[in-house]
């Protein structure tokens, strides 16, 4: 079985966004960007069922600017076999929606006929939790979000769900997609000899025209602005302090 | 213009509070048609029916809606799209699996977790963990929403609208349900309490962790955590607050041994009043805390516990 994972360049979890004065985005140039987090997770797993012998071979695909190779070189050097890089965007503060995305995934599946695609739950910085729903929906396939546990058996995958009110476990046929939540998972850093070896693995370059795919957003941006910030407030001196505060305040 | 809403259905039971903050998010987009599917949803059906705002309910009661999976769902809201110009549910974990497949099968783009309606085309949503509030204006003839719960106010009852049978639609038989683990708590649910007690890595222990546990019952609390905690198994998955999971805005927060990373901030800090313990002075929480105790946490939440 041939697994596909789309993975994401996004700004690294760990930088401090900043809005730009304008109000036209959030400020990208010279950021530090990485993979998904939730991507991560998704080759990890892809890795796995290939340890495993469920898994054949491993594709990545990744959709935006050229740097976005960067990202693909990462999965590769996880232990990805082969990547696709769709080039959709020339400035990097242009986001390809979900469903343009999702587009261009059903048209990369037409191709590669994968027997399963994991995808991240959620990209941080857009915090859509949409591509994999609307693959899904594209394709005609099943899916399983938010995946905590992902068992393959024959035809069909069982798989424990995060949800609301704790975990759900659904049992979906394959072909499926499956979106990866937190505990899926811990995945592994990229030896030094890997990323070597990765800078041969085959990164075939594309672009959304070359699917006939109109990447042109939905959603207009009429504006991006910081959130209202909120005051640090005071330091008390003891349990005493806080519980009379708390009771002036009428909320204990 | 019509909206249809999915109401919250779990096992027959209506969520209340996150279906009519739903509709107040709802209402001024149009006239508000409440679905209610479930393997058993009358009684829901009834009880939505009387969140004011609410125009007509709609029921699909059939087994093939039992644990409203997305593929099933997501064909019934499509069989019954024509008539709306705005498809909408809170952004509860079930809506977030189904909405953006029916958008798809529509052919729009998505608009989740949005915290604020602009006009019938405009709306405001949160990006990289609330970060930065973007506005957004969808050119898509039928739009699909999920609103994020806790930046509005439930709508209140006393309506009194009439309920319909909905007929099912086609069974994609793609997937089955086996079972649910869900633990059952006397507690407040997480999302709609009016006091939260979180508890971070600080702890230390699972057991520890029943610190937070005594002092969320002294305070008739819900209990949350950060992913730290979750991931090193002190407590379940769906305490998890943040960015990635549960979103709270209660009227009090308080977050014990718990750093404040931007992530679990997402989650958190539209809570009218904020409170941490940190045994650390430097630590990110407490810039965003209205009342800060500084020391350890296994000395002061006892103290407080026993002194409120
Ligand atoms: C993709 C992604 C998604 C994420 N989503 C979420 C999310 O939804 N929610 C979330 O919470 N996090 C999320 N995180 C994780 C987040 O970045 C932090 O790692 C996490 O919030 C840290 O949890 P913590 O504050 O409990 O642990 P730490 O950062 O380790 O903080 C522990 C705190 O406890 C204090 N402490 C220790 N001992 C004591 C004591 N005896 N008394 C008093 N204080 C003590 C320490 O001073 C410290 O400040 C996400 C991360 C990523 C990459
Ligand atoms: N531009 C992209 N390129 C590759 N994968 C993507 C892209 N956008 C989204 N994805 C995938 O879809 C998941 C969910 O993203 P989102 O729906 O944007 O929150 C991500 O974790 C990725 O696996």
């Amino acid at each position: 079985m041939k697994v596909l994972v789309p993975v994401k360049r996004v700004i690294d979890y760990n930088v401090k966004v900043r809005v730009k004065s304008d109000g036209s985005g959030v400020d990208l140039a010279n950021v530090k960007m990485s993979m998904n987090p939730f991507d991560e997770i998704a080759v990890e797993e892809a890795i796995r069922l290939k340890e495993a012998g469920t898994a054949e071979e491993i594709v990545v695909v990744s959709i935006g600017v050229k740097q976005a190779q960067e990202t693909l070189r990462t999965a590769l050097a996880m232990g990805a076999d082969r990547a696709i890089l769709i080039v959709a965007a020339d400035d990097v503060h242009q986001d390809i929606e979900p469903l343009a995305v999702a587009k261009l995934l059903k048209a990369v599946i037409d191709e590669e006929q994968p027997g399963l695609v994991i995808a991240g739950k959620q990209a941080i910085d857009n915090d859509m939790n949409a591509t994999g729903q609307m693959l899904a929906a594209l394709t005609g396939w099943s899916q399983a979000t938010f995946a905590n546990e992902l068992k393959i058996e024959g035809d069909s995958a069982t798989v424990s769900r995060e949800v609301d009110g704790g975990l759900q476990t659904i049992k979906v046929k394959m072909p499926a997609i499956i979106t990866a939540d937190l505990r899926l998972n811990e995945p592994r850093y990229a030896s030094l000899p890997n990323i070597m070896k990765a800078k041969k693995k085959p990164l075939e370059e594309k672009t959304a025209a070359d699917y006939g795919v109109d990447v042109s957003p939905r959603l207009e941006i009429v504006k991006t602005s910081e959130p209202e910030a909120r005051q640090a407030g005071e330091v008390v001196a003891d349990v005493d302090t806080l519980v009379a505060k708390l009771k002036e305040k009428g909320i204990v | 213009m019509a909206v249809l809403l999915l109401a919250e259905v779990t096992d027959g039971a209506l969520a209340m509070d996150a279906t009519a903050k739903a509709v107040s998010a709802a209402k001024s987009l149009g006239d508000v048609t409440v679905l209610c599917a479930g393997a058993s949803a009358s009684e829901a059906a009834k009880e939505a029916a009387t969140i004011e705002g609410v125009a007509k309910v709609l029921l699909a009661e059939d087994a093939l809606y039992g644990h409203r999976l997305a593929e099933p769902t997501a064909a019934l809201i499509v069989s019954l799209a024509g008539d709306y110009s705005h498809i909408c549910a809170p952004a509860t974990t079930d809506a977030k699996n189904i909405m953006p497949r029916v958008a798809a099968l529509l052919d729009s783009m998505i608009l989740t977790d949005v915290s604020a309606v602009v006009d019938a085309d405009t709306f405001e949503r949160p990006i990289y963990a609330g970060n930065a509030i973007q506005t957004v204006k969808s050119k898509d003839e039928k739009k699909v929403i999920t609103f994020r719960t806790s930046t509005f106010d439930a709508a209140g009852t006393g309506g009194s609208a009439s309920v319909e049978d909905a007929a099912k639609a086609d069974d994609p038989a793609l997937s089955e349900w086996i079972e649910d683990k869900v633990a059952e708590s006397d507690r407040p649910e997480l999302t709609s309490a009016g006091i939260v007690v979180s508890g971070g890595r600080g702890l230390g222990s699972e057991e520890n962790f029943a610190l937070i546990e005594k002092l969320a019952d002294k305070l008739g609390a819900a209990v949350g955590a950060s992913r730290a905690a979750v991931d090193s198994g002190y407590a379940p998955n769906d305490w998890q607050v943040g960015q990635t999971g549960k979103v709270v805005a209660p009227d009090l927060y308080i977050a014990v041994g718990i750093s404040g990373a931007i992530q679990h901030l997402a989650g958190m800090k539209d809570s009218k009043v904020i409170v941490a313990i940190n045994k650390d002075e430097e630590a990110p929480i407490f810039q965003v805390a209205d009342y800060g105790l500084v020391g350890d946490l296994f000395e002061l939440v006892p103290e407080l516990t026993e002194k409120l």
